[in-house]
């Protein structure tokens, strides 16, 4: 019992420490990513090639003066960031960052928690991580606020519905909702074909599917080109407008971090987790060293995609987006969803 | 460990579904019914039946709650907007509110204390079990409650939609 607790904290602890540094460091990859993208620098000044920055960024947060409006909520508005903050770093503990290592005759697994609902545990975390910023919109007592609060809401409610759906498909075809075995599922030979082995992956059997849930990933964590709740041409800056210091921050952190953990969740939802091909020949806690490493990569490769959409794409008009969210995804993905029902009673794979 | 569980849950939801009630504000009393709804899932839990839970925490914390404060705040209801109550509704609602409070309590006088149900099988709740019982024992009811939720959602488009203008 206290191995299992030491193991547990070391494994949360670690966990939480890389989100914190992984989110903290997106900032500056963000600012570089988009400097590459429009032919500039970017940041250059803090240490070489401005690797200090996401530091002296964290420093003039905390020591910029802390404003609380007159008018507000004053307790909502401070809950706000937290539960942000909380939400997006309650997420990472379902998912399966590697296989397990092998420490002195005994097994760790390199998931936190295994629970067997593990995918609708990160519906739920998604669909409370709003709240955070509805109670900060509406307790600023500002009407900019509120409206990206709205705007947040309505935004997230509507492409949950469409993210469901496209995950059903895996479900069905995983038979299990327990991420660890999402992820082990896709540790085969893709369609049969030898020398491919730990390339199994769903995307491959789930493409509509894949880019249903990516598109989705986008609008629940605000990125551009459905940042709406933000758009800081039309609501100034939505719905943090009235926050200053570290409480933006936190919201602006939560934000990198969502981007994170949603990268995560998309690599091993449909890009094989930490699996790749070629994993199976090592030995064993090599494999699982490798695994992490596999899965970073993935990350970080998402990571990337959020940022060069962001710098590729305008955004969408509010209607726009309600339209490409109930009229195109949610009939796309129950198709898509009927689809694979179809093809698997058909295959009697159930 | 699951007993103390059990009383801190319960201490917890007892206590936001009274502010829920008692509170002013419309915004803190959804609030305090999302903190209520929580708790809920929590014994849910501890019941393990963690698919219920989560599944409670999608569907009403993370759905309905947020429309619920998404309305209010559409509207800006505050203390300030709430209407005055003449003093006769006052009385009216006082009587009637006592009222339903005696009958329950005389309802609730001659119940006899429940057996704790024994589940015949602990581990109904995972999502395995759950999922055979309710796809073979119970389909029936299950389809035909599934399309009472298909005709009430049908009904509320139709109460939604926006009357049509005829041009002809």
């Amino acid at each position: 019992m206290l191995d299992l607790i030491i193991e547990k904290s070391i494994l949360i602890l670690s966990v939480f420490s890389v989100t914190l540094l992984i989110a903290t460091y997106l900032t500056y990859t963000e600012r570089k990513v988009a400097a590459f993208l429009q032919d500039r620098i970017g940041p250059d000044r803090a240490g070489p090639f401005g690797i200090f920055q996401p530091l002296a960024d964290a420093g003039k947060m905390f020591f910029k003066e802390d404003f609380i409006p007159a008018a507000s909520a004053k307790w909502l508005f401070i809950m706000g960031p937290g539960i942000a903050m909380f939400t997006a770093c309650m997420t990472g503990a379902v998912i399966p960052w590697g296989t397990s290592l092998n420490i002195m005759g005994r097994e760790v697994s390199l998931q936190i928690a295994d629970v067997n609902i593990g995918i609708l545990y990160i519906m739920g975390m998604v669909s409370i991580g709003v709240y955070g910023i509805m109670i900060g919109g509406w307790a600023s007592n500002n009407k900019y606020s509120l409206m990206g609060a709205i705007r947040a809401s309505s935004q997230m409610i509507s492409y949950e519905l469409a993210m469901g759906l496209s995950i059903i498909s895996i479900v069905m075809m995983t038979g299990s909702l327990s991420l660890k075995d999402i992820a082990a599922g896709q540790s085969g030979q893709l369609f049969g074909i030898p020398l491919t082995t730990g390339l199994d992956w769903n995307v491959f059997v789930q493409p509509v599917g894949f880019i249903i849930f990516l598109v989705c990933a986008f609008a629940e964590t605000n990125r551009a080109p459905f940042d709406l709740p933000e758009c800081e041409s039309e609501l100034i800056g939505g719905y943090h407008t009235e926050y200053s210091s570290m409480k933006l921050g936190f919201f602006l952190f939560a934000e990198y971090i969502n981007m994170f953990i949603s990268s995560a969740v998309i690599s091993t939802l449909y890009f094989g987790g930490y699996n790749f091909p070629g994993i199976h020949l090592l030995p064993h806690n090599l494999q699982a060293i490798a695994g992490i490493a596999a899965l970073f990569g993935k990350i970080f490769f998402f990571i990337f995609v959020f940022m060069w959409v962001r710098w590729t794409l305008p955004r969408f008009r509010y209607d726009q987006l309600m339209h490409l969210g109930w009229k195109i995804l949610i009939p796309l993905s129950i198709l898509n969803m009927l689809v694979t029902a179809g093809w698997m009673t058909f295959r009697n794979l159930l | 460990m699951t007993e103390l569980f059990f009383y801190i849950f319960s201490f917890i939801s007892i206590l936001t579904a009274l502010l829920v009630v008692f509170s002013k504000n419309p915004i803190h009393s959804v609030l305090y019914l999302i903190v209520t709804f929580f708790t809920i899932a929590g014994q849910y839990i501890l019941m393990n039946a963690q698919f219920l839970a989560i599944v409670h925490l999608i569907v009403y914390a993370g759905a309905v709650m947020v429309l619920f404060l998404f309305v209010l705040m559409l509207l800006n209801l505050n203390e300030n907007a709430e209407p005055k109550k003449d003093l006769i509704l006052k009385i009216v609602s006082i009587i009637s509110s006592g009222l339903l409070f005696l009958t329950l309590t005389a309802a609730l006088k001659d119940a006899e204390t429940s057996q704790p149900s024994i589940a015949t099988n602990e581990n109904l709740g995972l999502v395995k079990n759950l999922g055979n019982v309710l796809f073979k024992e119970y389909v029936v009811p299950f389809e035909l409650s599934s399309i009472l939720f298909l005709s009430s959602m049908v009904g509320a488009v139709m109460l939604g939609k926006k009357e049509q203008t005829t041009n002809n």
